[in-house]
């Protein structure tokens, strides 16, 4: 009887070693969910400035992590206005003056659109568990949702974030609020994700509300009415050709 | 008797010679030092008063706060009618609007891809009006081109142009946003270049028609700052607080865009620096008074011991110590009239000289972002020379003071004794 016990018990600890999840496993989890080969997006950003509040509408498409291509659709100042990533270079296309401009320097740390995101937040859409090592914190409940909480510290020099806290959803893996840290520890921005649907086999956040957290005003909120991954997009859209078309 | 003194003085000039270069030296210094900070402070105050602050100015509630970033978002839109109503008010001052705003300048190639491109910071002014243009002395700094006289152009600053190797009427795009935070883009064409001899603004400036800039900005009949300027030309401190008094218990509001007028002193921490210098100037005559005083009251104790025979004798004589002690000081106040003289005299050739030269100060403003001048002249002023001589009678008569004390410690029962020794 004795011996049962104790060999029940090294199965228990065996079995709870063997399924206790690590913070890379949340990682790589979460990864999966807001990666894919490519994506395809019609979305929406509302911006609100002291003066005044601005949709701009936007059909997106990106490849990987390193190239994307946005084109404006509205409002009428900025319809045709086009953006393409490839990996450390951004142009921007101007229909008013037809010009391509290339953004770089101090220019990435600009606001696209007045919107809370820079141009390298533009820029940033990096795979977590390759660009930060996490430590798994105590779990917390963030609306209404059991979460784990995540400490990512930078493994490279050069991440416009040197650190980063997470609550991520434990049944969905989705990151529902994210601090964002310099590395002299200032809180730089946060961002609040929500309306996380279903979307093939992955979870996915439809609204998004990014906040500068240097600037007043209630933050920039990006909502994805409409979007598509894995599927065949054309070279043509992630070449600078695409621009002045 | 101060002619019976004059001439003891240019007769026995051991006695007189000494005093009168310490206090001259003094004087000298003195003066130049006055005119030097007087005019560096003159030259503050009008650079700033001409780019960056106005004798007066009127802002949003909302720029005021974040004034020294020049937030033009934060400036004002559509006030045509409410500018033309301030103008009323206050008749005798002369208002220009102005916008500031940062940008990037970018460059095409002859495909319309960027080739070069550089961070600027603008400055847009009315062009069209003469007076506007003669605030910055925008003529004078004109370097090469001409002036904008068309739609859509500007001028750059020597520094950027060259940089970015550009010529005459190249097309470049400012990158900017609007006054609402979305993008905006606009073609311009390089009508000339300038340098103004202020480094904060050579090193990354351009100069635009206000029109152009606010169809770039998206601020239609709209500005960042209006700048007031009094009718005299010259900031007066007391006349420019009553005005803004005025205007900001009539139009100034809780409302983040209502306006509110500042004064020169307001911005740039000038009120704090004018004072500090205007101390350091009297702080500066009081050290030389103390300074030269302990001077003349060394070589008084040196010359009552030269002289130490003649005060015994004229003691022993029946001439009282007061009359004695008083003859001393006037001595010395015709010493210190002396120095005082040439010290002046000295002065104003100096001050003179650097008054048409000028101090070239280029090199040191290299990196600053304060509005000085590259060239400071002394201000040529009979107040710095009146500020010189003060300090030099002033001290001669202390020194004169302390040193005749020993006068009242001879015993006049003794002085026979030490006159026969």
């Amino acid at each position: 009887m004795r011996k049962l016990l104790i060999l029940t018990l090294l199965i228990s600890v065996s079995v709870g070693m063997v399924f206790a999840i690590t913070a890379e496993d949340i990682l790589m989890n979460i990864d999966k969910n807001m990666t894919a080969k490519t994506t395809w997006s019609s979305s929406r950003m509302i911006i609100s400035t002291r003066r005044a509040t601005r949709t701009l509408s936007s059909v997106n498409y990106s490849k990987g992590n390193d190239i994307s291509y946005s084109e404006y659709t509205a409002p009428a100042k900025e319809k045709g206005t086009k953006m393409l990533k490839m990996k450390d270079n951004l142009w921007l296309y101007d229909p008013s003056t037809d010009r391509v401009i290339q953004i770089s320097g101090n220019m990435l740390k600009q606001s696209v659109m007045g919107s809370d995101l820079s141009y390298e937040d533009f820029m940033d859409d990096l795979e977590l568990l390759e660009s930060y090592t996490a430590i798994l914190d105590n779990d917390i409940t963030y609306d209404n949702r059991k979460c784990y909480k995540l400490i990512l510290t930078a493994k490279t020099s050069g991440l416009s974030y040197f650190k980063r806290i997470l609550y991520v959803d434990k049944e969905r893996m989705i990151p529902l609020y994210q601090e964002l840290y310099a590395k002299s520890g200032i809180k730089l921005k946060t961002m609040k994700l929500s309306d996380v649907r279903k979307v093939g086999n992955r979870w996915y956040p439809m609204h998004i509300v990014f906040k500068d957290e240097l600037k007043a005003g209630s933050g920039t909120t990006i909502i994805n009415d409409d979007i598509e991954f894995n599927i065949s997009i054309p070279d043509y859209y992630f070449s600078k050709a695409i621009l002045k078309k | 008797m101060l002619l019976f003194i004059l001439k003891g003085l240019l007769r026995d000039r051991s006695r007189s010679f000494f005093p009168i270069i310490i206090v001259s030296a003094g004087v000298l210094v003195t003066v130049f030092l006055s005119a030097f900070m007087s005019g560096y402070m003159d030259s503050m105050v009008r650079q700033n008063a001409r780019f960056d602050t106005g004798h007066l100015k009127i802002v949003t509630n909302a720029y005021a706060e974040k004034l020294s970033q020049k937030p033009f978002d934060l400036g004002f839109i559509d006030i045509g009618d409410d500018f033309e109503q301030w103008k009323t008010d206050f008749p005798g001052i002369r208002w220009t609007p102005r916008i500031y705003f940062g940008a990037l300048l970018d460059v095409p190639d002859e495909l319309g891809n960027t080739m070069t491109q550089g961070d600027v910071f603008g400055m847009a002014i009315d062009i069209k009006d003469e007076t506007a243009v003669r605030d910055i002395h925008l003529k004078e700094a004109l370097i090469r081109g001409r002036l904008p006289r068309k739609a859509d152009e500007i001028l750059l600053s020597e520094d950027v142009f060259a940089k970015l190797d550009l010529k005459l009427n190249s097309t470049v795009t400012l990158l900017g946003s609007s006054i609402y935070g979305s993008m905006s883009l606009h073609n311009f064409t390089v009508s000339g270049t300038v340098r103004f001899g202020v480094e904060a603004i050579d090193r990354g400036g351009i100069v635009a028609d206000i029109y152009d800039i606010r169809a770039f900005l998206d601020m239609p009949n709209g500005a960042s700052e209006y700048f007031g300027f009094l009718p005299t030309g010259v900031y007066d401190d007391v006349q420019v607080q009553t005005i803004k008094k005025q205007f900001n218990a009539k139009y100034n509001t809780a409302d983040e865009f209502a306006p509110v007028m500042l004064a020169l002193t307001d911005q740039n921490n000038l009120g704090y620096l004018l004072q500090y210098m205007s101390l350091t100037l009297g702080m500066v005559s009081f050290v030389f008074i103390i300074i030269i005083s302990i001077v003349l009251w060394n070589a008084g104790l040196m010359n009552s011991i030269r002289r130490y025979g003649e005060f015994g004798l004229r003691l022993a004589m029946g001439e009282r110590k007061h009359h004695l002690y008083n003859w001393l000081i006037v001595e010395s106040l015709s010493i210190g009239i002396v120095g005082s003289i040439i010290g002046a005299g000295l002065g104003v050739i100096v001050i003179s000289y650097f008054h048409v030269k000028g101090f070239n100060f280029g090199a040191f403003t290299k990196d600053t972002s304060m509005m000085i001048e590259n060239v400071v002249y002394t201000d040529l002023n009979a107040k710095h020379i009146l500020l010189g001589m003060i300090p030099g009678l002033l001290s001669t008569i202390f020194g004169a003071m302390l040193a005749g004390i020993g006068i009242f410690h001879r015993k006049t029962s003794e002085l026979f004794k030490e006159l026969e020794t």
